[in-house]
């Protein structure tokens, strides 16, 4: 059967609603591509595209937000990973409010999470009832508000790290793996970097591709905690230009798309456990 | 002292009893099963040896040495899932391997020691294949060279064969017990099947509602249950509520039927209730036994089972069921037929409660 009479099989009216749905997505993005190249007047060009590369300032912010990302995605593995194992293996009562927790900032949004994560860690940490201080408020110094911003960005990535790697663990007989590996002699620490983590790799590879992308173009956190990251560089730039803006969140898309294509091309469309070796 | 004890050992979840004052000894190299419906407490009990579970009291000593409290880690035992549990991101080798590694051994010994055991389980040249690459069949069979690469002190088997075919499963049974003799380990063998457990078993633990029913050979089990659930749950069975009508000849009532049995009534008064039990192979047509117990009976039902021929007689309101081996030369009587069948005094089992 060749491709035309397959396509020829199908509906007209699943075909209708299909290309008015790829209409719909791809247009604001041909629009956006199209304006990213008019920037000289009269012809086509990546004028753009030159101009918001060339820039050292996205440069730096674009490098710092890759650095946060990073750091946010081996924070939220790290917590992510023992919580959603301790879940299915010993705690499955527990999964309903750890779920409802993981999905508070969809609810919650990022602009109270700064302004609550201000308010708390502007003031000193004392031991209660004296004035000694234990550790002096973390909007005080970089590394202080380094921390915050990693903090409030795995709050803001839980929903799809948390769901990713518990997806993931769906997949696996994590009880019977973890039994089988303890009747070997193997402890916790084992069991989860050599057993678990690489049967939920292709999890864990959607979670942090899904993190890097929240934490790249992430605006109100790095505003307000004064973070130079690529999120409030993106914004301000397009209160003064017009078309490096558009070039750089299209790039931005290619990137997703690219993120896509990789956690594609690690699945090869397998099932988990086949694609986790 | 025995190799593997279980002194009164108990399992408590909330409310529920799982296990109860559970007493085992295992010699070096038995092969003991656990064998009972679903929740009567085998796995349970099995975990508990394997330290998935601690015991809510009692004692587990393997080699004299108290494990009660250690964690699985600490404990020298393999163990084998129903479903294989092979990790699915390490080869045939790196499954096998996993514990060697995990104790630390020197590659070239790891690699030897993997070796052996895939000669062992007479998979050589599958080392480099990955779990989904393999038939069930297959797949339990690494399971088994990778528990007992470590040489542990006791084999744990729970249902191992449940999620195989038949065909498997009786082959893979047959190479379990024979790498089981050969290496002359100790094993303990959860099963929920009768046929499984007497054919694997130097010993079977029948297990009901937490509690030991009986623990005895094969051979023992099923020829001499002890109570009615053994002697119901293992193989087909006739069991009767009998009333005694004479203890100085053995003689007992049940229905119409008047049946004597050679185990003493002596201690019992006449009308005392009892359960006895006959098994099916045990009844015949012919009357050759002198003294036996004869029974006038009509043919209710014939069912062929293969290599043997299940015929349902009635007698009064009282049922029986007898087998008679297939032979394709055999007349068979017709239902509705009147005609005697017979069994010995040893074949009427008193049952204990």
């Amino acid at each position: 059967m060749t491709w035309l009479s397959k396509i020829r099989k199908v509906p007209f009216w699943s075909w209708f609603w299909f290309l008015l749905g790829v209409l719909y997505f791809v247009l604001p993005l041909y629009a956006d591509f199209e304006f990213s190249l008019k920037m000289e007047r009269g012809r086509l060009s990546f004028k753009a595209y030159e101009m918001a590369f060339q820039d050292p300032e996205f440069l730096r912010t674009f490098s710092y937000s890759i650095m946060l990302a990073i750091l946010t995605i081996l924070v939220s593995i790290a917590l992510v990973v023992p919580t959603a194992y301790w879940i299915r293996l010993k705690l499955p009562q527990a999964r309903r409010i750890v779920e409802f927790i993981t999905l508070m900032p969809f609810v919650v949004p990022a602009i109270i999470l700064v302004f609550g994560l201000i308010r708390i860690y502007s003031s000193p940490l004392e031991i209660p009832f004296t004035s000694i201080i234990l550790i002096q408020p973390l909007t005080n110094f970089k590394i202080g508000t380094n921390i915050l911003i990693i903090g409030g960005y795995t709050v803001l990535g839980l929903p799809y790290m948390y769901r990713s790697v518990d997806t993931g663990m769906r997949t696996v007989d994590v009880r019977t793996l973890t039994e089988a590996a303890q009747s070997m002699g193997a402890n916790w620490g084992t069991i989860i970097v050599k057993i678990i983590l690489p049967n939920v790799r292709t999890a864990l590879l959607s979670g942090a591709l899904l993190t890097f992308a929240i934490v790249v173009g992430e605006v109100v956190l790095a505003s307000f905690l004064g973070i130079p990251a690529f999120g409030p560089y993106l914004f301000l730039l397009g209160q003064h230009r017009a078309y490096e803006p558009t070039a750089l969140a299209f790039t931005a898309f290619l990137l997703t798309w690219a993120a896509m294509g990789i956690i594609q091309l690690v699945t090869g469309g397998q099932g988990q456990a086949a694609g986790a070796h | 002292m025995a190799y593997l004890e279980l002194n009164n050992i108990s399992k408590v979840f909330g409310k529920t009893t799982a296990v109860e004052d559970f007493n085992l000894q295992v010699e070096k190299g038995e092969l003991v099963s656990f064998l009972g419906p679903s929740g009567c407490g085998k796995t349970t009990t099995l975990r508990m040896v394997a330290g998935f579970e601690i015991p809510t009291g009692g004692q587990i000593t393997i080699d004299r040495n108290d494990v009660t409290n250690k964690s699985p880690n600490q404990r020298d035992v393999g163990m084998i899932f129903q479903s294989y549990a092979l990790f699915p991101n390490l080869t045939v080798a790196g499954n096998v391997g996993f514990g060697l590694k995990i104790a630390k051994k020197p590659a070239e010994e790891i690699k030897k020691r993997v070796a052996e055991m895939l000669d062992l389980i007479h998979m050589p040249e599958y080392g480099n294949r990955y779990p989904y690459q393999l038939s069930g069949g297959q797949q339990q069979r690494v399971a088994l060279a990778r528990a007992l690469a470590l040489s542990p002190d006791v084999l744990l088997l729970d249902e191992p064969l449940s999620a195989l075919d038949a065909k498997i499963r009786v082959s893979l049974r047959a190479e379990i017990r024979s790498i089981q003799q050969e290496l002359g380990i100790t094993a303990i063998y959860v099963t929920h099947d009768q046929e499984e457990a007497l054919s694997i078993s130097d010993r079977i633990v029948v297990m009901y509602n937490g509690h030991i029913e009986q623990i005895g050979s094969p051979f023992q089990v099923y020829n001499f249950p002890e109570t009615a659930f053994v002697a119901s749950f293992i193989g087909t069975l006739n069991a009767f509520n009998a009333d005694i009508i004479d203890p100085k000849t053995n003689s007992i009532q049940v229905g119409n039927v008047q049946l004597i049995t050679e185990e003493s009534l002596q201690d019992r008064k006449v009308g005392d209730k009892l359960m006895i039990a006959i098994r099916p192979e045990r009844l015949n047509f012919s009357s050759e036994q002198k003294k036996a117990n004869l029974i006038n009976c009509q043919i209710e039902n014939i069912t062929f089972l293969g290599s043997i021929v299940r015929i349902e007689v009635k007698t009064g309101e009282t049922h029986f069921f007898m087998d008679t081996f297939n032979n394709p030369f055999l007349e068979l009587p017709k239902i509705g037929e009147t005609v005697e069948i017979t069994c010995s005094r040893q074949a009427v089992i008193i049952l204990n409660h």
